[in-house]
C-alpha cells in the first residue's frame, strides 16, 4: 500500500513485485530471520514451521487453482498423496537422489494433475467440485489397490534429503530444504502473476466468456491451471515424504482435502501471502484447540466432556467452525485482515 | 452363475436405490430452491439418525414418539442452518458456498462422534419379525418398510410440488427469484423451507438406514453417494433424482455381484458409482432430465 496515492507511469512499473523498495526489503528480512530460527526454536516448533511450510506450498497450488483461475477442486489432498507416494517410488526403484526426487514427484504429479484436468477444463462450477470428489475417491481407492507404488496398507518408508553427502534427517537441518523450496515456490508463483499466462487465468476466473472473446483459449488455460496446482501439490506431498520418513495410504482422505480448501479460504482467494497465512492458521489451529484442552485437563469440564479422549473430534469440529466462521465474517480471508492493519499503522494517526 | 443370487442383489439394489433416491429428492429441493450444492446432506441423515437412537434408548420413548420427536427437531435444524449459516452467503461465489457446506458437514460429523462416539450402535427391535419371506426371497422388515416409506415420501412430494401453494412457490422461486419475488411470494421463506423440508426427509432415510444397519459415521458417507445419482438424473429434477438414485443403487449392487462372481477387484460397491460419476459428466453433464444451461452474451 502506497500511502500518497498511485504515481505508477510506465507498465513496468505497474507489473513490478515489490510496490515499495521497503517491502523488498521486508522480505529479505523475513528470510534472513527464518533462517536463524533453527537456532532458537525447538524441534516441536520447528517441526511445525516445516508443516507449514510444505501445506503452504500445496496451499498455494490450490489457490492458483481456486483463487486464480476459479476452478474448484475438492481433491487436492489425492495429488498430495501422489506426490508423496511418486518421490517415495522413485528414490526406490529408480535409485534417484531424494533431491532429485521432489521436482520429479512434482512433475509426475503435474502429469497426473492433466490427465484429469484435461476433462475437467469442460467443466466448471460445481459440476467441477463434484467430478474432483469423484477423483478423490477414485485415486485413494487406487492408493489402496496399487501396493507396487504405494506400499499397500502397509505403507512406503522414505529415506531423508541428501544433497552432496549433507543429509537433512532432523528437524533442524531439514528446515532448511523446505525453506527453500517455499522461496521458489512463492517467487515462481509471484512472477507467474505477472506474465501474460497468469493474467489469462484472472481473466478465466473473471469473466471467462470475455475471456475467450479476447483470445484466451479457455480449456487450455483450464488445463495448464489444474496442472500446475498438481505441481505444487506433489512438491508439497513430496517434501511432506521425506519429512515424516514414512508415507501411508489412510493419510490422504478428504478431510485433508478439505483442510487445504480450508487454508485457501481463511488465507484469502487469490492471495499468494494469504495462502502461507491461512496454511499456518491451519496448522496452528489444533495446537490451540489442544492448547485449550490442556489447560482445563483434570477439571470439571474436562470429566464433563471427555475432551482429552476425544481431542482429534475437537480438532475437526475447529476446523470446520474455522471456515464457517471466516465465510461467514471475512471472506477475503487472512490476507485482507493483514492489509487492515498495516494501512491502520501505516497512515496512524490520520487515517483519513 | 445363479439367478436367484442376481435377483437378491437387484433386490437389495433397488431398496438402497429407493433410500438413495429419497436423500437425492432432498438434496434436489435444496439445490432448485436456492441454489446450494449442499456437501453436507449425509450429515442430516447422520444426526435425525443420532438424536432418534438417543430419544429411543436414553429416553424409553416408544418408537412413533421417538420419530415424531426427531422430525420436529430436525424441521428447527434445517431452519437454523439456512437462517445462520446459509443466508449470510446468499450472493457469494460458488466456492464460498460449497465451503460453507462443507464445514458444516466435517462440524457435525466430529460433533456426533464427540457425543455418541465412533462405535456402530443398534436401534432398539422395532418389529416382531426380522425378515420375511418375498417370492422366495429373504427381505429384512426394516427394508420392506424403507421401501414404503420412500415410495410414501415420493408421492408426497409429488403432491407437493403440483399440488400445493408452498410447493408452487418453491417451484416459482427455482424458476426465476425475481419474478417470484415481484408476486408476492417471500424467497427468504422457501429458502427455509426447503432447507427445513430437506433436514426433514434425510431424516428419515438416516432413521431407516439406522434401523437395518445401527448408527454410525457411515451414515455421512449417503450424502456422498448421493452425488452420483442427482448428476445422473439432472441436478434440478425431483423424478431425476428418485431414478437416478435407483440406478445407482442397482449399479452398485451389480458391480459388487460381477466383482464377486469374476474380477475380484474389491472395493467395487463403494467406487463403482464414481467412475460412473466422471462418465456422466464427461458424456452428458446435465444428466437425464436436469435443465440444460444456456449461456447468451
Amino acid at each position: 500500500m502506497t500511502p500518497a496515492g498511485d504515481f505508477r507511469t510506465s507498465y513496468r512499473e505497474d507489473m513490478t513485485i515489490f510496490p515499495t523498495r521497503n517491502s523488498r526489503y521486508a522480505l529479505w528480512a523475513g528470510i534472513a530471520l527464518l533462517c536463524l530460527a533453527p537456532l532458537f526454536l525447538g524441534r516441536y516448533e520447528l517441526g511445525l514451521l516445516i508443516t507449514i511450510g510444505f501445506s503452504a506450498i500445496a496451499a498455494l497450488g490450490l489457490n492458483i487453482l481456486v483463487g486464480f483461475t476459479g476452478q474448484i477442486s475438492i481433491g487436492h489432498a489425492a495429488f498430495f498423496g501422489f506426490g508423496a507416494f511418486a518421490s517415495a517410488w522413485l528414490h526406490e526403484y529408480a535409485h534417484i537422489p531424494v533431491a532429485l526426487c521432489i521436482p520429479l514427484a512434482g512433475l509426475m504429479t503435474a502429469l497426473v494433475g492433466l490427465v484429469f484436468g484435461a476433462p475437467a477444463a469442460r467443466l466448471k462450477g460445481l459440476y467441477l467440485a463434484i467430478a474432483t470428489l469423484a477423483a478423490q475417491f477414485i485415486l485413494e481407492d487406487f492408493f489402496a489397490r496399487a501396493p507396487w507404488f504405494t506400499g499397500g496398507v502397509a505403507g512406503r518408508i522414505t529415506e531423508p534429503f541428501e544433497l552432496f553427502g549433507w543429509v537433512a534427517d532432523r528437524e533442524e537441518s531439514y528446515f532448511y530444504v523446505v525453506l527453500a523450496w517455499v522461496v521458489i515456490m512463492f517467487v515462481a508463483a509471484a512472477n507467474l502473476m505477472r506474465t501474460r499466462d497468469g493474467r489469462a487465468l484472472v481473466a478465466v476466473r473473471d469473466h471467462y466468456l470475455s475471456a475467450e472473446m479476447m483470445g484466451i483459449n479457455l480449456a487450455y488455460y483450464r488445463t495448464l491451471s489444474f496442472g500446475i496446482a498438481s505441481f505444487y501439490a506433489g512438491i508439497g506431498g513430496a517434501l511432506y515424504a521425506h519429512y515424516l520418513l514414512f508415507v501411508s495410504v489412510e493419510a490422504f482422505n478428504i478431510l485433508f482435502s478439505i483442510q487445504f480448501l480450508g487454508m485457501v479460504i481463511i488465507g484469502g482467494l487469490g492471495s499468494i501471502m494469504g495462502s502461507l497465512m491461512g496454511a499456518a492458521f491451519m496448522t496452528l489451529l489444533p495446537e490451540v484447540v489442544q492448547a485449550g484442552a490442556d489447560l482445563l485437563a483434570g477439571s470439571a469440564i474436562d470429566r464433563a466432556l471427555r475432551l482429552g479422549a476425544s481431542i482429534s473430534f475437537l480438532r475437526e469440529m475447529a476446523i470446520g467452525a474455522a471456515i464457517i466462521l471466516f465465510l461467514i465474517f471475512e471472506p477475503d480471508g487472512l490476507a485482507r485482515r493483514w492489509r487492515l492493519i498495516r494501512a491502520y499503522w501505516k497512515l496512524y494517526p490520520y487515517s483519513h | 452363475m445363479e439367478w436367484s443370487q442376481l435377483l437378491q442383489f437387484t433386490l437389495n439394489g433397488l431398496i438402497v436405490g429407493a433410500l438413495y433416491g429419497v436423500v437425492a429428492m432432498s438434496f434436489v429441493l435444496i439445490y432448485k430452491a436456492s441454489q446450494v450444492v449442499n456437501f453436507a446432506q449425509g450429515e442430516f441423515l447422520l444426526v435425525g439418525a443420532w438424536v432418534c437412537w438417543w430419544l429411543l434408548t436414553d429416553w424409553q420413548l416408544p418408537f412413533w414418539l421417538g420419530f415424531l420427536f426427531t422430525l420436529v427437531f430436525m424441521t428447527a435444524f434445517g431452519l437454523v442452518l439456512q437462517v445462520v449459516v446459509l443466508r449470510p452467503l446468499i450472493g457469494e461465489p460458488v466456492i464460498s458456498v460449497i465451503m460453507a457446506t462443507i464445514g458444516l458437514g466435517i462440524f457435525f460429523q466430529a460433533l456426533m462422534k464427540w457425543i455418541f462416539g465412533v462405535f456402530a450402535k443398534p436401534f432398539p427391535p422395532i418389529f416382531p419379525v426380522d425378515r420375511v419371506n418375498v417370492l422366495g426371497l429373504e427381505v429384512q422388515t426394516a427394508y420392506l418398510l424403507s421401501l414404503v416409506i420412500s415410495i410414501l415420501i415420493m408421492a408426497g412430494f409429488a403432491w407437493f410440488f403440483t399440488a400445493s401453494k408452498h410447493g408452487l412457490a418453491m417451484r416459482a422461486t427455482a424458476f426465476d427469484q425475481q419474478v417470484a419475488q415481484s408476486l408476492g411470494i417471500s424467497v427468504p421463506k422457501v429458502f427455509a423451507m426447503s432447507w427445513a423440508i430437506s433436514a426433514v426427509v434425510s431424516s428419515v432415510a438416516g432413521v431407516v438406514v439406522g434401523v437395518v444397519n445401527g448408527v454410525s459415521s457411515a451414515l455421512s458417507f449417503y450424502g456422498i453417494k448421493v452425488f452420483p445419482a442427482v448428476i445422473l438424473g439432472g441436478l434440478d429434477s425431483v423424478a431425476g433424482a428418485v431414478l437416478g438414485g435407483l440406478i445407482v443403487g442397482v449399479l452398485e449392487n451389480l458391480a459388487q455381484y460381477v466383482d464377486s462372481e469374476w474380477l475380484q477387484w474389491g472395493n467395487m460397491y463403494t467406487i463403482a458409482p464414481f467412475y460412473a460419476l466422471i462418465l456422466i459428466l464427461l458424456i452428458k453433464p446435465y444428466g437425464l432430465f436436469g435443465t440444460r444451461n444456456i449461456e447468451r452474451v
